[in-house]
């Protein structure tokens, strides 16, 4: 029973709660550095890190952590986990941090992570607060993944800098300038809502099945 | 509500609350410092191994380099440039001959500055190499300037003198004259801008050919 918990925490952030495709979280990372695979998965992991370590702080802290001044020691919290992934990624993959540049100090103003906080971590013992955030933060990284592959192989005709098609590709410039991240979420948030849309109807139509049959 | 709800509820003292908020600074504080110290020398050397591998880049059969100090009107090897002043390094071949300068130039690009580094030969009057190394221009437009090869290969023999003009691509035809690149004409032109201004503010600050600054060994340990 205690398992199958801690498993619907993790997996409601990957799919059925998905922080970007559902709660529309995290906008700013989302649509600013997901212009190919590789800076999407250096973003994901970064986001990774500090949700699943400040997750697992503000859950053991939170019987010392006074209400009045919760928000407070959340970014603290928050922002020394971005600081260390800061440092970390300059000394180790000079390149990545480059290109991602601003956004990494901006993780501290990604409200998905403060959600989780707040929403979350704060009321829950820290192992199921720890799954929650890997759930979560792997929803994140799952759909900024899927936008900065779509965007590189549309847009640059290759995904993970090896070339996909032939010369002749002529690569939809726009979906890696800033409109491409806009056009790309847009139709994959009309995909998801169809698709709930869907499956709403669907159990609808079971339930009124069953109904008649009885 | 809980019991236990209801106690927390009642306000805490605003002391127990400048307390709580003055331990956690000061132990994020404390982390903060600690990863500083921690990756601090690996970044400094990344740095270095950056800086020298792109001065290798623009000036080809160099391999070994100084920085030279401008200061009271001559280069200076083997000094700590204080802060503004003005650097170039000086490129050298395995027997220790002077072979070029490798000047840093930085002017607005499309987007952002853009910060470069070209090669110099100075004997010969010829931009020899040239290597971005910031820049934030378009991601797929500006960004040719350094990833679109034909471009960065244009300034491996390219005269200075009047100055650098780019013109329409396959028109280039005299020794100063270079390709822009198509659909990213306002980054290559800065670029091209930016090499012509370092050159300028260059020219009388290095000293004439054949009196360049030797090589000190002891800048050339690792």
């Amino acid at each position: 029973m205690k398992r199958n918990e801690a498993y619907n925490e993790f997996v409601k952030g990957i799919w059925r709660d998905n922080p970007v495709f559902v709660q529309v979280l995290g906008m700013c990372p989302m649509l600013a550095v997901t212009n190919s695979a590789i800076n999407a998965i250096a973003m994901g992991m970064a986001t990774f890190f500090v949700l699943v370590g400040s997750s697992f702080l503000v859950s053991s802290l939170r019987q010392w952590i006074p209400k009045q001044v919760r928000i407070s020691c959340f970014i603290i919290i928050i922002a020394t986990f971005v600081t260390v992934a800061d440092y970390t990624l300059l000394a180790l993959v000079p390149a990545v941090h480059k290109e991602l540049g601003a956004f990494i100090p901006l993780i501290v103003a990604n409200c998905m992570i403060l959600g989780r906080q707040e929403a979350f971590a704060s009321r829950y013992p820290a192992k199921l607060a720890v799954m929650d955030a890997i759930g979560m933060a792997g929803g994140f990284m799952l759909a900024l993944f899927s936008l900065g592959a779509i965007r590189e192989i549309l847009g640059d005709g290759a995904l993970f800098g090896v070339r996909l098609f032939g010369a002749d590709f002529e690569p939809w410039v726009i979906m890696i300038l800033p409109p491409g991240g806009f056009l790309t979420l847009g139709v994959i948030l009309l995909f998801f809502n169809w698709f709930r849309q869907k499956k709403d109807e669907f159990l609808d139509d079971v339930a009124e099945a069953q109904r008649g049959s009885d | 509500m809980s019991a236990t709800t209801r106690k927390n509820a009642a306000a805490p003292s605003s002391l127990r609350l400048v307390l709580t908020l003055a331990v956690a600074g000061l132990i994020s504080g404390v982390a903060i410092i600690g990863i500083y110290e921690a990756t601090l020398p690996t970044i400094t050397t990344n740095k270095a191994h950056e800086l020298q591998a792109a001065v290798l880049k623009v000036l080809p059969g160099v391999s070994r380099m100084q920085a030279l100090v401008f200061r009271d009107g001559e280069l200076l090897a083997n000094t700590e440039p204080a802060k503004d002043e003005p650097v170039v390094y000086g490129g050298y071949d395995d027997g220790g001959t002077f072979v070029g300068y490798a000047i840093p130039g930085a002017g607005p690009g499309f987007q952002d500055t853009i910060g470069l580094l070209y090669g110099y030969a100075p004997d010969r009057n010829l931009v020899v190499g040239m290597e971005i190394l910031e820049s934030r221009e378009t991601p797929g437009l500006g960004d040719k300037i350094y990833k679109d090869a034909e471009w960065v290969a244009g300034f491996e023999a390219l005269a200075v003198e009047p100055e650098i003009v780019a013109v329409k691509k396959g028109t280039s035809a005299a020794d100063n004259e270079i390709d822009a690149i198509t659909g990213a004409t306002i980054s290559a032109k800065a670029v091209v801008r930016i090499i012509n201004e370092t050159h300028v503010a260059w020219q009388d600050r290095l000293p004439p050919p054949g009196a360049e600054p030797e090589l000190v060994e002891a800048e050339d340990a690792p």
